[in-house]
């Protein structure tokens, strides 16, 4: 099948940056969307052109390193998929693919569809952990945790971490990523000892690296190649609110 | 010898330090807080909404009832606050919410301005509906309608009658069957505050922090049944009096 793309082109982090077009005629629908980026570099290399840069790893949908807005939705139009799981068999013959980076101010383009997504690193620094002396760990199964608490944990930890939330939200806002990150911990036992702590922190953190507020447009949900739902975000203002205005967070 | 400076101390004074690193400028307050506010305040006013329009309703018992209702919301607490009194009480409370709320709503959209200074080549395609898209804008005709409708039928400077607590009067001068233009500016403003409320309330829920995955459709649906009832009860008394049926 015949492809026609038009890529974002950026040198480094200073390069304006411009829309380029390129065809692939021998694509197969058979490929992933990388792949078919692959095939593109292959012909650019060829010819002595600079390659598209993009970021990518396992090449299996659970990684979260590829990174880019494929029509105007992060990960492309397929529900529920990262790019690399996108086919092409998933767009018709001859279509018109419009490439480019996840745009947000926290997340700077480092080239053509790589971003610096480092924020998110920084907020994980400032709580998205918790504290355990190693060597000394106790038994798993000694401490139980209720079968809902743990479904709803394990449903906010499949988060990868890719930055689709933010490249979907209209206000640039991070705010699913940090609800699944404080949800993940805040419905463990082990996550309580540090949970009023770790949401305040969180939070100054991702309004410090310019991410902007929620304003519960749902766009992140849907964007989310994990589908982690919605109700995180509640579950963050309710902590956030409980630490806060409840007076729950103690300073030592 | 001078006052030693704790450490804490010198890490608060601004330009402590030439070597120190450029940290980013912090956003004064949260984002959590400043919807925090903005959920707040919308309890204020939608409680407002309510009593206002059930008070409404009064006009179809007849003209010394609204008249009457207009003269009795003004004796209530008379004597700690004096005639007048609670509905002023009442008038700095809702000022200093539409205030409150304002002013955080348009801080917010100042951050995600900022927070996304390069837009999509082909558009955000990734969209929610109709009413979350329309909160900003929606919300301004919602302010430019209420400084309308205080103009209009509190201090009576664009009624045609405008007569001070001749509500029957004023009502019916204002909704007369040939200013037919001002009741449909009420009816648009009308479905405005309703697409605003639909998002507004199930949204105010989430920031308070009481929404759940299972709870979100009947939250939705109770969001949509309830601004659809306080606006049916606001829209019925201009489209009443515009078609002579009171």
């Amino acid at each position: 099948m015949k492809v026609n793309l038009r890529v974002w082109r950026q040198r480094d982090a200073v390069d304006k940056g411009r829309m380029v077009s390129y065809v692939v005629e021998d694509a197969s629908e058979d490929m992933s969307f990388l792949e078919l980026l692959d095939v593109l570099n292959e012909k650019l290399i060829l010819s002595g052109d600079e390659p598209v840069a993009f970021d990518h790893d396992c090449r299996e949908g659970i990684c979260g390193s590829c990174s880019m807005v494929v029509d105007g939705h992060p990960h492309g139009p397929e529900k529920a998929t990262t790019v690399c799981q996108l086919h092409m068999r998933k767009f018709s013959d001859g279509a018109t693919i419009t490439v480019e980076p996840f745009r947000a101010g926290a997340f700077p383009v480092i080239k053509d569809l790589v971003v610096d997504r480092g924020a998110f690193d920084k907020i994980i620094q400032a709580g998205g952990y918790i504290s355990a002396n190693t060597g000394s760990a106790p038994e798993a199964h000694s401490t139980p945790v209720p079968k809902s608490n743990a479904d709803r944990s394990f449903a906010a930890a499949n988060c990868i971490g890719c930055g689709a939330c933010v490249a979907a939200c209209p206000n640039g806002s991070a705010s699913l990523f940090l609800g699944a990150k404080l949800t993940h911990l805040g419905e463990m036992p082990q996550g309580q000892p540090e949970r009023w702590e770790r949401v305040v922190n969180m939070v100054e953190t991702h309004d410090d690296a310019g991410f902007g507020g929620c304003t519960n447009t749902g766009a992140c949900a849907t964007a989310c190649p994990k589908e982690i739902p919605l109700d995180v975000i509640s579950q963050l203002n309710h902590d956030y609110l409980k630490a806060t205005v409840g007076g729950r967070r103690k300073k030592a | 010898m001078a006052t030693q400076v704790s450490d804490r101390g010198s890490a608060k004074a601004p330009a402590s330090s030439a070597a120190a690193p450029a940290r980013p400028k912090r956003p004064r307050i949260p984002a959590v807080l400043l919807k925090f506010v903005i959920a707040v305040s919308s309890v204020l006013l939608v409680l407002y909404l309510v009593v206002h329009m059930l008070g409404n309703l009064q006009i179809f018992f007849g003209p010394e009832n609204i008249d009457g209702y207009a003269v009795w919301i003004r004796t209530i607490l008379e004597p700690l606050l004096g005639n007048e009194g609670f509905v002023w009480v009442i008038r700095v409370v809702l000022t200093a919410a539409v205030v409150g709320h304002i002013w955080a709503a348009t801080v917010l959209a100042l951050r995600a301005k900022r927070a996304r200074p390069v837009k999509y080549a082909a558009g955000n395609k990734v969209k929610g509906n109709y009413t979350t898209r329309t909160m900003r804008w929606g919300g301004v005709i919602v302010l430019l309608f209420i400084i309308y409708h205080i103009l209009d039928l509190t201090t009576g400077t664009l009624n045609p009658n405008g007569e001070h607590l001749a509500v029957w009067d004023n009502v019916h001068a204002d909704f007369a069957p040939g200013r037919w233009y001002v009741t449909i500016w009420y009816v648009i403003a009308l479905l405005a505050i309703f697409f605003h409320l639909r998002h507004g309330l199930w949204s105010a829920v989430q920031t308070f922090g009481w929404n759940s995955n299972k709870r979100e459709p009947i939250l939705k649906a109770i969001a949509t049944g309830f601004s659809g009832l306080l606006i049916l009860g606001f829209l019925i008394v201009p489209i009443s009096v515009t078609f002579g049926w009171i």
